[in-house]
């Protein structure tokens, strides 16, 4: 089967709008997994690399590139990002056994004022990954907020987080500034978490199976808030729909009229008005 | 609480307890928090609890923190208006506790 027959639905995208991420549980071959650790523990690949190229050109012969190579892998990160998706970096992020991370809630690199365009995170937890080995916490819906790096790391706990809990070979495919947070691994074994940041070479445009586009269940996943948002819950659901809008091509998408009553400015003159001139 | 001078081998320290409430009234429901203990605890990790140590910072008030900040209503930038970003209503509240010090 081809990525194209593995690709996205479009309540999927409307998820990923929503919350800023994708979970696929237990997605990669176990094989494969266990190869990947091989690499990460006799260090044969540099544990970081920054370089733009085609991600499908990156490590050859070796069980990232079959990974990359798995049709529905492909099929996520090219629903999201398109066809030729570009490499920007990776990093083989490991947490020693009993090490203390502390708080550490951040949103990577510099400031990313992009809208309409996303990179995506991908972060591959190769090995089972217990609470208590602390896999990567997530903010679901944090991925529109401007803050600058680590400035939130005086945020301790915000209700809705969701720490990565799971089985080997689970990936997950985020916003590039979804917040997120290392912790700490109180086991006696390493923990591991490949991550790679991939950049769209095309216009992100329906690029996902849009079969269901009109299915009123988006609308729900759209509007549907986070418990963390308070009173700015409104204003994140017009984030999303201006979002959905890029997406999908379509500028009169709405959800209960909150964007098209702030954009409603009328300039036809009354028949009443003219008359009376 | 206790603010007299302390005895001798004992000091006053400070604990924080700072809560973000989902608007700028302090009978709001908390949406996220953290803890500064002066006291010598660590410092907690990201994402260490699932529920917040009291519903609302009045709550928190009633149980003996006392508010040290409160914070100003949050008013944006003109143009600014439907960005989002950090989280506002910031209430800072204390406890000062004795300790012992060698």
């Amino acid at each position: 089967m081809s990525p194209r027959d593995h690709l996205l639905s479009s309540k999927d995208m409307a998820r990923f709008v929503a919350q800023g991420f994708l979970r696929f549980d237990e997605l990669i071959p176990k094989d494969l997994c266990a190869e990947a650790i091989e690499l990460f523990d006799r260090n044969a690949i540099q544990r970081v690399k920054y370089d733009h190229r085609p991600l499908y050109d990156c490590w050859p012969g070796l069980a990232l590139r079959e990974v990359f190579a798995l049709p529905r892998v492909r099929g996520i990160v090219e629903s999201l990002v398109g066809p030729e998706p570009q490499h920007d970096h990776y990093a083989i992020h490991t947490v020693a056994p009993q090490t203390k991370k502390g708080p550490n809630l951040h949103q990577d690199a510099e400031y990313d004022v992009r809208f309409e365009h996303f990179d995506v995170q991908v972060s591959i937890f190769f090995h089972d990954t217990p609470r208590e080995m602390g896999g990567t916490l997530f903010v679901p819906g944090s991925h529109f907020r401007r803050v600058h790096e680590s400035q939130i790391g005086r945020y301790h706990n915000i209700v809705g987080q969701v720490p990565t809990v799971c089985k080997a070979g689970t990936f997950v495919v985020w916003h590039h500034n979804l917040w997120h947070a290392g912790r700490s691994n109180r086991t006696d074994t390493m923990r591991y978490m490949f991550k790679v940041r991939i950049n769209p070479t095309v216009k992100q445009l329906r690029l996902w199976d849009t079969a269901d586009l009109h299915d009123p269940e988006i609308e729900k996943i759209l509007g549907t808030g986070q418990p963390w948002y308070g009173q700015e819950g409104r204003l994140e659901t017009m984030n999303r729909i201006r979002l959905w809008r890029a997406l999908t091509g379509d500028p009169s998408f709405d959800i209960h009229t909150w964007l098209g009553r702030i954009e409603n400015r009328p300039e036809r003159i009354a028949e009443e008005t003219l008359a009376a001139v | 609480m206790n603010e007299a001078i302390p005895a001798a081998g004992k000091a006053v320290r400070q604990r924080l307890l700072v809560l973000y409430l989902g608007n700028a009234s302090p009978d709001s429901p908390v949406v996220a928090w953290a803890n500064y203990d002066g006291t010598g605890w660590p410092v907690d990790e990201a994402g260490e609890c699932e529920q917040p140590p009291y519903p609302t910072a009045l709550a928190a008030m009633r149980d003996g923190w006392r508010i040290v900040g409160f914070p100003p209503i949050h008013e944006p930038l003109p143009g600014r208006e439907y960005e989002t970003g950090h989280l506002h209503n910031e209430f800072i509240l204390e406890r000062l506790e004795t300790v012992d010090v060698a």
